[in-house]
């Protein structure tokens, strides 16, 4: 009993129209879960609800029949037995004439209607009532779009479950459904209607029967849909897409051929309107349409298509036609709008469909011939008009597109047009097979006619795709015995002698960019026919490479020549690399890849060096084997220009900085991608080593900064490229060379705890030299400083698993070589660092050594003496106090050049720690604060000592101990990357930020010295703009006062101009953001300062451009705030108005409208 | 304002093709002087005159830009960057046009508010394009009466509201 009373108390809160949608919703969902239950029947519900249902108050009788409707909406699933469904349907199907009910009917005849088999269907006969009562009692388009919406939804649903019944209803209905969907204009709606056309025509297939007779009507009221437009595009409207509509009613109009009278006429109607959008979808739906009808009923329309086609493509050429450059074009290079696009298919598709037909009206066409027939005038392409160009494209695409279709067509064209080229031409039947040197003579100076070398290019491209295309086909068919082939075959030698040798003679005089681009393209397609369509000889196929390397080897003046010559040989390697044509393949590995090889490793061609290198990159990119040549080339050139470089002529290291970019760039880039064999990328870098390794004597003095950077990145990027196993045999190599040839002995196998006598190392003598303070630090020998970087290179890249031998000994090595400002060395010492994280499970050997053992030796082993008077030398030997690393970096030599490299050497090794989240950050931190604070003590001292020249030299220890910072923060390029396998954990950056910046902002509080302050700044730049933006913003507040100051500190140093962008950017970064704007309100005054000092910055406009957008979004800030600054800042906007550089002008003008409207 | 329309049906000229500036490459000189030319005075005035025309027009159907009406063109501009000269002639649609002065006025203050100080601004009416010429260009110079004009806090709010930019 409580059941039915909460029942009731449901039913009458979802009849009540004053109550909330959620609260129906609620109400309704609670009877749901009642019936699923089985706490409540259908039949109980309909019982309790009887009143609901039959009253003759409106409101309330539609909400309850609404609410039954919901319910049985809900209970799709439930099984129900057949009476009740029976007397359900019933009860809605009676509805459908009650128009005050009427939502309620049609959701609950949709509900019953779409029930599963299984949980009870309406039975055939109640379908059948449904139906007849929807056309009786039902107007559809006088009801409102959701109404309509769920009539055609239960029309559809009808459709489709019970198709017979709805063909036994005969005419009536189908006029019935025409009445229906007459006048619909609402896209939901539609998505509806043209469907169901096609179900109705999949119902009544019979074509003498009622559809045939309907047919016409049907159409009538579709006809008037196309093309489909929007014209009031709304928010509602937006998930039905113009598109889908159009598909829609596309599909509608090909669902049966028995429209066919109707649509094509009208289609080639729409075809010929001005409207674009018509002209696009005409021609799809013909392209649509054409396929469903069938050649019968489409072959009596041919000729109005063809017309309205060539018109189409003709018409629809966009002026002006693009500029011959190097990338390939359609036709003459006029750019082709969809509706061309469009055309071109379709023309296909019927040619394809109803080939004979379309060949013969191709061939009696008027336009076409007088094309033809005008030829001879079109000399030059200069000369011809603009719609001369325009119909010669459109021919020659028509042609193209025609003979591109089947073999038939081909031949056929091929018969009716090519023997008037060739006579435009003046080409004659090669007479002779066998003699096919190229004969000068045979074409004296000779001008092609323009218009006839275009169309036959076209033609010979549209053959070569065709036969392509043909190749791919499982069952290859036989194409010996046809026309074109015979023709091609005919005139391919002279074709190509007068294409070459024209070429060969144009060189010297000026040529227009088409007739080259013809020309070659013409070339390039006879040389990729496959062999056994057109077999051109060996000797052919090697005189078109001649004439074409001849070009790349000489001419290479003419940029667009020479571009459009070294495209077409790279697609002749790629055809002959993917097609096999072994025979062809020899000719051009000798004439083109060797050649191109030669270009690089002798001087005794013109060519500039980057056209060289970009012929080198590209022939080789067009196949594996060419590629692998070409890298062969390519390192021994590099090795070569080294070896020379090392051996004193200094001329050679600009080219070999070059080839070892262009290495870097493109060929093993190359090999990344394609998964080229990696022994490539080894024999590489084994070269490198064995020619560093003869090279005894580097007898060259000046130092090639670059060389050495290009030289060591390719050793980086090679050997990071590389599996494990390969990364072993490197290490290897490269260790046995700096064992064996560096003059800085280095311990083989260093025990940490004890000191093991080692002779002195010289670098000490040379830091003592240093510290006279000449501010030239004599660093090593050349040669070991080579070996040295480039060893380093290679730790730096290894995966983490490669084997390094005698790990100690070359943390050793790099420990002592950092301090003379070897940077590669330190970088490498983080490397290894970073990269022993993972070994922690492997077996130890006598070699191992764990990231403990690591760490502990560079932070706690003293590995230096220290005498009196700042000499370093090794442990062990003489007297004075031992110093370690972080001893250095702290300032116990005197000699402040050596603390800057330990501070430097430091900043790495931490930046491994930090990446592998290591705890011994935590010191690494500690010394370099220690290091920024150091001023104020080492002040105190030289006051007594009455030192204050030493200050200079402080101060740059403490600046590197700020830019230690940004070592630790940034990403870096060089090292520690995922290029080269570094382990990073997620997040390292925040959690160093936040815990590293609370204390330096207290440090700056506390602060007294200005030194010490800015330096303190410094650092909190780095930190700042290397950070996630997100971590910044959600403590902006906190930071802006650092980050203003730190933005003035930085504007000081031309040096800082990048660092000083890049923390601006931060800045407009919190500016562009809701929450950051609120946290610089209380700034307002300093930022604003700020930003107008930056606005003359002279050093970069980006910093300059970057102030005024950071004002302009200044000027969102609450106007009480700001205003009071809005004089100061339109005059320093003034300024930015006269700036040299556009872009900030424009800035300053965008910044100073916002800033006037205030 | 006026309430019916000046030029109802105005010749509408297509866009002339936008002479693209050559994208400055990686190592672009950074004290490099890129001085003010006619392009520029162009862009100025033309991307945001749009509301102008649309505007008092009082058309929404034909929003067209004054470059597309052909009122200010790229050549009827002089710049000498190094005098800190610059002169605009500008042409009216119809020679009765009432909106000439307002057009020249706009024209005069985007131009004052995105010019560094330095220049001096001359804005003519073409010659032979407006029926009170002499009248319209002597307005559009006299420093005074520009002065006097944009006291008027109406007429000011006209010409912010023109020369606002389009994007917004």
């Amino acid at each position: 009993m409580a059941e039915t009373t909460e029942l009731i108390q449901h039913i009458e809160l979802y009849v009540d129209t004053s109550r909330s949608p959620t609260e129906q919703a609620a109400s309704l969902n609670s009877i749901i879960s009642l019936v699923k239950s089985d706490f409540l029947t259908i039949e109980v519900l309909v019982k309790e609800m009887r009143m609901y249902l039959t009253t003759t108050d409106n409101v309330i009788r539609a909400r309850g029949v609404l609410l039954l409707a919901e319910v049985l909406t809900g209970l799709v699933s439930k099984p129900l037995d057949n009476a009740t469904i029976h007397s359900l349907i019933g009860f809605f199907t009676d509805r459908l004439a009650d128009w005050r009910a009427l939502r309620g009917a049609l959701v609950g005849c949709l509900a019953l209607l779409r029930r599963k088999v299984n949980a009870g269907m309406v039975s055939t006969s109640d379908a059948k009532l449904v139906a007849q009562s929807y056309i009786e009692s039902l107007q559809v388009q006088s009801l409102g779009q959701h109404d309509r919406k769920l009539c055609f939804e239960l029309l559809e649903c009808l459709l489709e479950r019970h198709p017979n019944e709805i063909a036994s209803l005969g005419e009536t209905f189908f006029y019935g459904i025409c009445q229906a969907m007459d006048g619909e204009k609402d896209p939901h709606c539609l998505m509806l209607t043209f469907p169901m056309v096609e179900t109705l025509v999949r119902i009544y297939p019979d074509p003498s029967g009622s559809l045939a007779s309907f047919c016409g009507d049907l159409f009538e009221l579709l006809g008037s849909y196309f093309p489909i437009h929007f014209t009031h595009l709304k928010d509602e409207d937006a998930e039905v897409k113009r598109d889908d509509l159009s598909k829609a009613l596309m599909s509608a109009f090909s669902s049966t051929p028995l429209f066919e009278p109707f649509v094509i006429p009208l289609l080639l109607e729409k075809l010929s309107s001005s409207l674009p959008l018509a002209k696009v979808d005409s021609l799809k739906y013909l392209n649509h349409c054409t396929a469903k009808y069938g050649a019968d009923r489409m072959a009596k329309h041919a000729g109005a298509i063809w017309i309205s086609l060539k018109d189409a493509i003709s018409n629809s050429l966009e002026k002006p036609a693009m500029p011959f450059t190097s990338e390939p074009l359609y036709g003459l290079g006029f750019q082709e709008n969809e509706i061309a696009t469009e055309a071109l298919m379709l023309l296909q598709k019927v040619t394809l469909q109803n080939e004979a037909l379309f060949l013969s009206l191709i061939n009696q066409d008027e336009g076409i011939n007088i094309v033809f027939n005008s030829i001879a005038s079109h000399e030059h392409y200069n000369n011809i008009s603009l719609q001369g160009k325009q119909w010669l494209h459109a021919v020659g695409r028509i042609l193209y597109i025609i003979s591109k279709t089947s073999m038939a067509s081909c031949n056929s064209v091929f018969e009716s047009f090519f023997p008037r080229l060739m006579n435009t031409l003046e080409i004659s039947v090669t007479n002779s097979s066998g003699d096919c040197t190229l004969n000068e003579n045979s074409f004296p100076s000779k001008k092609f006619n323009f218009g006839a070398l275009y169309l036959c290019v076209e033609l010979i491209a549209a053959c070569r795709d065709l036969i392509m295309r043909l190749k791919d086909l499982a069952p290859k068919p036989d194409t010996s015995q046809e026309t074109c082939r015979y023709m091609l075959h005919m005139f391919a030698d002279s074709l190509v002698n007068a294409f070459s040798s024209s070429l060969a003679t144009n060189a010297n005089e000026v040529a227009h960019g088409a007739d080259i681009y013809f020309k070659v393209k013409g070339l390039q397609i006879l040389a990729t026919f496959p062999g056994d369509f057109l077999p051109i000889s060996k000797f052919l196929f090697a005189n078109i490479l001649t004439i074409l390397m001849s070009i790349i080897l000489v001419d290479f003046n003419k940029i667009l020549l020479w571009k459009l010559v070294l495209k077409a040989l790279v697609h002749i390697g790629s055809f002959v690399d993917m097609y096999h044509e072994s025979e062809k393949a020899l000719g051009y590995m000798g004439a083109v890849v060797d050649k191109t090889v030669s270009l690089v490793s002798r001087d005794d061609f013109n060519v500039p060096f980057s056209l060289k290198l970009e012929a080198v990159s590209e022939i080789g990119a067009s196949g594996r084997n060419h590629m692998l040549k070409i890298a062969q080339g390519m390192e021994e050139a590099i090795v070569a220009k080294l070896s020379d470089y090392v051996h004193g002529n200094l001329k050679s290291a600009e080219k070999t900085i070059q080839l070892l970019e262009c290495y870097c760039n493109k060929i093993l880039s190359w090999i990344n991608e394609t998964g080229g064999p990696e022994e490539v990328l080894l024999r590489f870098v084994i070269n490198i080593w064995n020619c560093i390794e003869s090279c005894k004597d580097f007898s060259i003095q000046v130092q090639e900064e670059e060389l050495l950077d290009a030289t060591m990145m390719a050793m980086k990027l090679a050997t990071g490229s590389c599996s494990e196993e390969s990364q072993n045999i490197i290490i290897h190599k490269a260790y046995s060379v700096i064992s064996s040839s560096i003059s800085i002995p280095f311990k083989e196998s260093l025990d940490a705890t004890s000191s093991i006598q080692l002779e002195e190392l010289r670098v000490s003598e040379q830091i003592d030299k240093s510290s006279h303070r000449d501010g030239q630090m004599d660093k090593f020998s050349l040669r070991d400083e080579w070996i040295l970087s480039l060893f380093a290179s290679v730790i730096i890249a290894v995966r983490p698993k490669a084997q390094i031998a005698n790990v100690k000994g070359i943390l050793h090595l790099f420990m002592t070589t950092l301090l003379k400002g070897c940077v590669p060395a330190a970088q490498a010492l983080g490397s290894v660092i970073n990269k022993l994280g993972t070994k922690s499970n492997e077996t130890a050997n006598s070699n191992y050594c764990t990231l403990e053992e690591a760490v502990d030796m560079i932070f706690r082993t003293k590995l230096w003496n220290l005498n009196e008077n700042g000499v370093l030398r090794t442990c062990g030997s003489g007297n004075g106090s031992k110093v370690g690393l972080t001893d250095l970096c702290l300032g116990f030599s005197s000699n402040k050049l050596l603390q800057v490299h330990a501070i430097v050497g430091l900043a790495w090794i931490g930046k491994g720690l930090l990446l592998l989240g290591h705890e011994k950050v935590k010191d690494v931190t500690k010394i370099l604060l220690e290091c920024l604070l150091s001023e104020g003590r080492i002040r105190a001292m030289e006051l007594k000592q009455g030192l204050l020249e030493n200050s200079y030299e402080q101060h740059t220890v403490m600046r590197s101990a700020a830019d230690a910072f940004h070592i630790l923060m940034s990403d870096s390029e060089v090292c520690l990357n995922r290029k080269f396998h570094a382990i990073a954990r997620p997040l390292y950056k925040q959690r160093f930020f936040s815990t590293v910046m609370p204390i330096l902002q207290s440090w700056i509080i506390k602060s007294d010295s200005s030194v010490c302050r800015s330096m303190l700044f410094r650092a909190s730049a780095h930190l700042i703009s290397n950070a996630p933006l997100i971590v910044i913003l959600s403590e902006a507040k906190k930071l802006m006062p650092v980050l203003l100051d730190g933005l003035s500190l930085l504007s000081e140093d031309i040096l800082d101009k990048d660092k000083l962008y890049s923390l601006l950017l931060v800045l407009s970064g919190i500016l562009t953001d809701k929450n950051g704007q609120v946290a610089v309100i209380e700034n307002a005054h300093i930022l604003v300062n700020c930003l107008t000092r930056l606005i003359d910055y002279p050093h970069m406009m980006l910093v300059r451009e970057t102030a005024l957008q950071c004002l302009l979004a200044t000027s969102e800030l609450p106007y009480a705030r700001i205003f009071p600054m809005r004089t100061q800042v339109l005059q320093a906007i003034c300024k930015a108005l006269d700036d040299p550089k556009r872009a900030v002008r424009q800035e300053a003008v965008r910044c100073r409208r916002a800033w006037l409207v205030l | 304002m006026v309430s019916e329309l000046i030029n109802a049906n105005p010749v509408i000229y297509e866009k002339k093709e936008r002479r693209v500036r050559s994208v400055p490459t990686a190592a672009v000189d950074e004290y490099a002087v890129e001085p003010i030319d006619q392009q520029e005075i162009f862009d100025i005035l033309s991307l945001n005159l749009v509301s102008l025309v649309s505007k008092d027009i009082k058309d929404p159907e034909h929003p067209y830009s004054l470059e597309e009406l052909k009122v200010i063109t790229e050549d009827a501009i002089e710049v000498d960057d190094g005098r800190g000269y610059i002169r605009v002639t500008f042409t009216p649609t119809v020679e009765h046009c009432s909106m000439a002065t307002v057009i020249g006025l706009c024209l005069r203050v985007k131009l004052l508010r995105s010019l560094p100080s330095r220049y001096k601004v001359d804005i003519r009416v073409a010659p032979g394009s407006h029926a009170t010429e002499a009248a319209v260009n002597k307005q559009l110079n006299d420093k005074e009466r520009v002065a006097a004009a944009l006291e008027n806090t109406s007429l000011l709010d006209m010409v912010d509201e023109c020369i606002s930019p389009s994007y917004e």
